[in-house]
């Protein structure tokens, strides 16, 4: 599904940002990514929605390789991995429902399709109640179901969610975390960068561990919780 | 090809409005710029064409008058004739015989002494004076047609008012001069003002746009909006001035016509439905062409999708 092979990424400062970085994530995996802040995540994100281009190296996404896909063929590249990020990211002049439509409207799907999906996403985050409510009027775990629902409405093979409980108390952070283990139960593979060691530890799912734009380890918890 | 979604199309159409909105400010300061660019256009184009229309009229009244050589016999005249009525510049030729040139002569000249004329029945004074009177289309010709005429063979004097055709022809020149130089400042004006108003427009909505490529918006889609900003801008600027000098022409018309009857002989107003059978596409044309110009020159600088 997700396959970097000695991706490099080098900004103009000199420092590579990422070092010979080869990964494979299958179909229906749910995958930490874990790193220290300038460990090279967000950078690794923004080559995985080809925000970036890497400076060497080659990925492959749902068998696309991302360096043949041309400026006009990225919107419908992204359609396909949905993202959640730390700081929400929501509209914050329109209420739940219109930040979950906006997904769908973006992708200029049909009217009629919309107002069948929001709301069945709005229940699968458990938040079909405060469909009126605006971002503001709603606790963070709240916000980031939200951020969730929007990313999953356009059905996405892949989520990819940045820090997605890093603004977020204990409670909100593991209803965050269920959640997203349901998504991937579902069949969504789901690709989480955090630097939380006991989401990570207790998740007991694959991890794939970064320091210094390299890739240091790669499995369960137990595995590289040496690192 | 593809299609464009109906409900696309007017949730863009829905976005640009809210854009207005959001950034109202702006908006109306560019929309009050649109409007006096437009509203000086049309009043530059009212006084323009009225003005034209009256150096029309008094061109139409401006000849050069050929007289020819003594004993010269009719057949020579309608030679000549015939060799002025081919030149391009040449509008009409009318033949003026020595007796019509009496006549008209004695009418301005013994006018309520009559009986002073009769004694001249059988010794036209102005026997030598039978002319071509020759009419322009366009003034500015006068001096190369006075050239040729003075070299055909039988032509003794040319007569010509330069003074007023070369005043007319620089009057309208200046007129056209400053009035495209002033329509293009304020064209320019109005560009940068759009242009200001739709890279705030971009600030404003940084995330959301930001958040939209995320998902998977395509460049079209992004940009659609800001488009639909600046065409309405362009709308709403040319249609406020229109409606403005409609009620101004007609106002005008009328108080010139009540108050100023004397001045009616020579001062005749084109007809509103003329003036803005031309007015009201060049201002809707302009100020949406404007508006897209705007709009689509600050995007290319300010928004890589």
């Amino acid at each position: 599904m997700i396959k970097l092979e000695h991706v490099s990424k080098l900004y103009q400062e000199g420092v590579p940002a990422l070092d010979d970085v080869s990964i494979n994530i299958e179909k229906g995996e749910f995958v930490f990514i874990m790193g220290k802040s300038g460990s090279g995540k967000s950078t690794l994100i923004k080559l995985l929605l080809k925000e970036l281009t890497p400076t060497e190296g080659e990925i492959y996404i749902s068998g696309k390789k991302l360096s043949k896909i041309n400026h006009k063929a990225i919107p419908n590249f992204r359609r396909n991995i949905g993202v959640v990020f730390q700081n929400f990211r929501l509209l914050q002049d329109r209420n739940v429902y219109e930040n979950v439509a906006f997904a769908m409207k973006v992708v200029e799907a049909p009217t009629r399709e919309i107002k069948k999906r929001v709301p069945l996403m709005l229940s699968l985050v458990n938040l079909a109640a405060k469909y009126k409510s605006l971002p503001r009027q709603l606790s963070g775990g709240e916000q980031q179901r939200v951020a969730i629902a929007r990313a999953l409405v356009n059905e996405p093979e892949i989520l990819l969610a940045d820090e997605p409980t890093g603004n977020l108390d204990d409670t909100n952070a593991w209803e965050i975390m269920r959640l997203l283990e349901e998504i991937n139960e579902r069949g969504t593979t789901v690709v989480v960068v955090t630097h939380n060691a006991e989401i990570v530890r207790k998740m007991n799912k694959r991890v794939i561990y970064i320091k210094r734009g390299q890739v240091v380890g790669d499995g369960k918890w137990g595995d590289i919780s040496e690192i | 090809m593809t299609s464009v979604r109906f409900s696309t199309i007017t949730y863009n159409i829905g976005q640009g409005f809210k854009n207005i909105w959001r950034n109202k400010l702006f908006s109306l300061a560019s929309i009050a710029t649109m409007t006096a660019c437009i509203f000086l256009l049309g009043l530059f184009y009212s006084i323009g064409a009225n003005f034209s229309e009256m150096v029309h009229t008094a061109e139409e009244g401006v000849a050069v008058t050929v007289f020819f050589d003594a004993g010269i016999t009719q057949e020579q005249i309608d030679n000549i004739g015939n060799e002025i009525k081919k030149r391009g510049e040449v509008r009409d030729v009318k033949f003026v015989s020595a007796e019509e040139a009496w006549d008209s002569f004695k009418v301005e000249y013994f006018k309520g002494r009559e009986e002073l004329a009769e004694g001249f029945v059988n010794d036209n004074p102005l026997a030598n004076q039978a002319n071509y009177e020759i009419y322009l289309n366009d003034v500015s010709m006068q001096s190369s047609l006075v050239t040729y005429l003075e070299s055909l063979d039988g032509v003794r004097q040319v007569n010509q008012s330069e003074v007023v055709a070369e005043t007319l022809s620089d009057v309208n020149k200046l007129i056209s001069l400053i009035f495209v130089s002033f329509i293009i400042i304020l064209i320019a004006i109005a560009i940068f003002l759009i242009s200001n108003t739709i890279t705030t427009g971009i600030a404003v909505r940084k995330e959301e746009i930001a958040i939209m490529k995320l998902i998977g918006a395509k460049d079209s889609f992004v940009r659609a909006p800001f488009i639909v900003e600046g065409i309405a801008i362009g709308l709403i600027g040319s249609i406020i001035p229109l409606v403005i000098l409609l009620f101004m022409y007609k106002s005008v018309m009328v108080y010139v016509t009540e108050k100023f009857i004397f001045l009616t002989n020579f001062l005749t107003f084109i007809p509103v439905h003329e003036i803005f059978e031309v007015l009201v596409p060049l201002a809707l044309i302009l100020g949406i062409g404007i508006g897209y110009i705007g709009s689509r020159m600050t995007l290319k600088k300010h928004l890589k999708v």
